[in-house]
């Protein structure tokens, strides 16, 4: 006997399988976000713990789900599916699990929706909730971080089980019979662990080897971007879902003071073309930061150095230094290290930013300025002099010595411990100023094209005033000779001038009495 | 007695067997908790919200979802401590088992008690075993895989694991004698 379905009951049958099917994706997704998930019970409903369980909607995914879904419902040949995939670091990826929310004509028409569907419903999440936790995606899942992240993409349609490799396994998380077919869930997940990596691989390389946590385009006809299971789980990041990367380069340098977990976003900043870059002979500078409690910080191995050094890592944008400075100083024992320049052998830094720093202490916030050379540079690196970077801190430089060992910026003082790298290094400037006997290198001659300015409209009156002031002569008691001798009669003079000071203490007095 | 049962079998280590336990037992409350009711005026009532905790297993490369109370877990962890000392104090073969019965209150009048009727039973049978180092404890893993397939116990062949069970329903008759019979058999059963 046919029992049609009122429309009441048919209304509240779809809205139930809608929601299901979000929640359904909101628990798949959560289980492989990497960390342990907590929700409270409550004897007082909300309006919103839909199927009785406190499941909590991440927005992003609800959005994509929604999207996936475009209005429809899992129907007989249309399941909704959540593909969960691991992407290594190389840019390998693989996938681990489908889960199918599938729709077949086998119908209850006996069943009440209100709400013995719905109390079934309930269980099936409740079902998926553990299930979630048992396939071995889940493991791989909280291990994920530096070396591999999880993605998951959602469609709509047919299933794909092609990419899950040989011998895959199902589990069923179980089935509801509903007056218009019955619903079931289950999981398809792969067995075989091996990458496969001649279809799998991407199409661009990954810079420098970190993690691209942005969204990649899949070669599939019905396909959807893949995200990644992993967000910043700051307090004030509650309702704010990853943003979307398009490219590296646009990525804002962001330290996280709190110790990263598995979630933590590194991210890679860029400040392109912040010096002069004429004729394109330098690359741009790199800054890399990494988490507080970080082993290595994302190291930047730059491509085509020679000799296995990096290049000088001169001072960069002066924007970028204030923002180091301002992020570094709130932080104890802030690191500043650079590589030396190419001419010197000291190969303790080098190796030190060279390779993986990691040895380094967990709790200093490790800095690393490499600069990155361009594609169609002729000249060889570590001829690269400082006088040619044009960097905005060249005035600090002496006229004489022009090699980045003397850079301030560069050659850090011997203290490790400063907090300001830049006080500690604007202080020792005019010790190692004058220190000589320093080969030079050759100069390149390169057009100045000084920061932040135009040069086609006004002809350059910043640049202009960089050259003028570029080299100032060298403050004389900052020399050492001169310096010494004066000390000397500072020392000598100091008990004349302590005296005529004392005898007009009143004066002073006075003076600071007008001031307040 | 039409009282659905399922029957595990596992075989740990002495330290895992808590954890065991307790993994098995908080999924079957996930599955047969519901939100606490909350009884509005007009005899209509509301359900309340049922939260979910991850629960990382220390001894056993494992992870498990219990429901969010804190009183509900406690309950568990006792029951389960003390078969876990009676287990380590019995001294035998290091076999037992522990069930898990939900059961649905029947007032009667006086002067019988309140019955207690099974709906759902669950035992689990553990047998505890003594792996000496890291070898023994994969080879332990992956002859259970087929286990928890096959029927390995039959000489030459290998069917897959099948239970056979079978129920005689009661006729028409309700006899006070075939009542009697069943109160009686139904209490020793307990």
């Amino acid at each position: 006997m046919d029992t049609d379905l009122s429309s009441q009951d048919r209304k509240d049958l779809d809205k139930f399988i809608k929601f299901f099917a979000l929640k359904t994706v909101q628990v798949i997704v959560q289980a492989r976000l990497g960390e342990k998930i907590c929700t409270r019970s409550s004897s007082s409903p909300t309006g919103s713990d839909w199927f009785n369980l406190a499941i909590k909607d991440i927005p992003e995914v609800t959005h994509e789900a929604k999207k996936a879904l475009a209005g429809q419902l899992p129907a007989v040949g249309r399941s909704m599916c959540v593909e969960i995939s691991l992407k290594t670091s190389e840019g390998d990826s693989m996938e681990l699990e489908i889960w199918c929310l599938e729709m077949n004509e086998k119908c209850d028409k006996e069943i009440k929706v209100s709400y013995t569907v719905y109390n079934r419903l309930s269980l099936l999440l409740k079902s998926l909730l553990a299930i979630t936790r048992v396939t071995p995606a889940y493991r791989l899942s909280r291990k994920q971080g530096h070396e591999y992240v999880i993605l998951y993409r959602i469609y709509f349609g047919e299933v794909q089980l092609s990419g899950l490799g040989e011998g895959f396994q199902t589990v069923r998380v179980g089935t509801v019979g509903t007056p218009v077919g019955t619903i079931t869930l289950s999981c398809a997940y792969r067995i075989n662990l091996a990458f496969m990596s001649t279809r799998q691989f991407e199409r661009t390389p990954p810079i420098m080897g970190i993690i691209i946590d942005h969204f990649v385009d899949r070669p599939y006809p019905s396909s959807s971007p893949m995200h990644p299971c992993n967000y910043r789980a700051g307090e004030d990041n509650g309702a704010v879902y990853p943003s979307v990367e398009d490219s590296q380069e646009v990525c804002t340098t962001s330290f996280s003071t709190s110790p990263p977990s598995q979630l933590s976003s590194s991210r890679l900043s860029y400040q392109p073309a912040a010096l002069g870059v004429g004729s394109a002979d330098m690359g741009y500078p790199v800054l890399f930061a990494g988490g507080l409690n970080a082993a290595h910080p994302h190291q930047l191995i730059c491509p085509g150095k020679e000799g296995g050094v990096p290049p000088v890592p001169s001072q960069p944008a002066h924007g970028t230094q204030a923002d180091q400075e301002r992020t570094c100083t709130p932080l104890d024992g802030v690191h500043y290290s650079a590589a030396t320049p190419s001419s010197s052998e000291d190969t303790e830094t080098v190796s030190n930013s060279s390779e993986g720093k990691c040895g380094s202490p967990h709790d200093l916030l490790e800095t690393i300025f490499i600069r990155k050379v361009g594609a169609f540079v002729n000249k060889p690196i570590n001829q690269v002099t400082m006088a040619n970077l044009d960097i905005p801190f060249a005035m600090f430089a002496p006229k004489n010595v022009e090699l980045e060992d003397n850079d301030p910026m560069v050659n850090p003082p011997d203290s490790p411990e400063t907090e300001s790298p830049l006080q500690g290094s604007l202080h020792s400037e005019g010790s190692s100023g004058s220190s000589a006997g320093n080969t030079h290198d050759d100069f390149v001659m390169i057009d100045f094209k000084p920061a932040f300015s135009k040069d086609d409209i006004l002809p350059m009156d910043l640049g202009t005033f960089y050259r003028e002031f570029q080299n100032p002569p060298q403050l004389s008691s900052l020399s050492i000779d001169i310096g010494a001798q004066s000390m000397a009669e500072d020392l000598d003079s100091l008990p004349e001038k302590l005296a005529v000071h004392e005898k007009n203490v009143k004066e002073f007095d006075a003076f600071v009495e007008t001031l307040q | 007695m039409n009282c659905r049962a399922e029957v595990l079998e596992v075989s740990v280590e002495g330290r895992q067997v808590e954890e065991a336990m307790l993994a098995v037992l908080h999924t079957v409350l996930l599955h047969r908790s519901t939100g606490k009711f909350h009884y509005k005026k007009e005899g209509t009532y509301s359900i309340g919200t049922v939260g979910t905790q991850d629960v990382d297993c220390d001894f056993i490369d494992f992870a498990y979802v219990r429901v969010s109370s804190e009183e509900l877990d406690r309950a568990l962890r006792k029951a389960v401590g003390e078969f876990k000392d009676a287990l380590r104090s019995s001294g035998s073969d290091g076999m037992g088992q522990i069930s898990l019965e939900f059961y649905q209150k029947k007032k009667s009048r006086w002067p019988f008690s309140d019955e207690c009727i099974p709906w759902e039973l669950w035992t689990i049978k553990v047998n505890v075993v003594n792996l000496a180092n890291e070898q023994e404890r994969q080879i332990c893993r992956e002859k259970s895989e087929v286990d928890n397939v096959f029927d390995t116990s039959l000489k030459d062949v290998q069917p897959y694991l099948y239970k056979i069970s079978y129920q005689i329903t009661d006729t028409l008759g309700t006899s006070v004698t075939t009542t009697m019979r069943r109160l009686i058999k139904d209490t020793l059963a307990l």
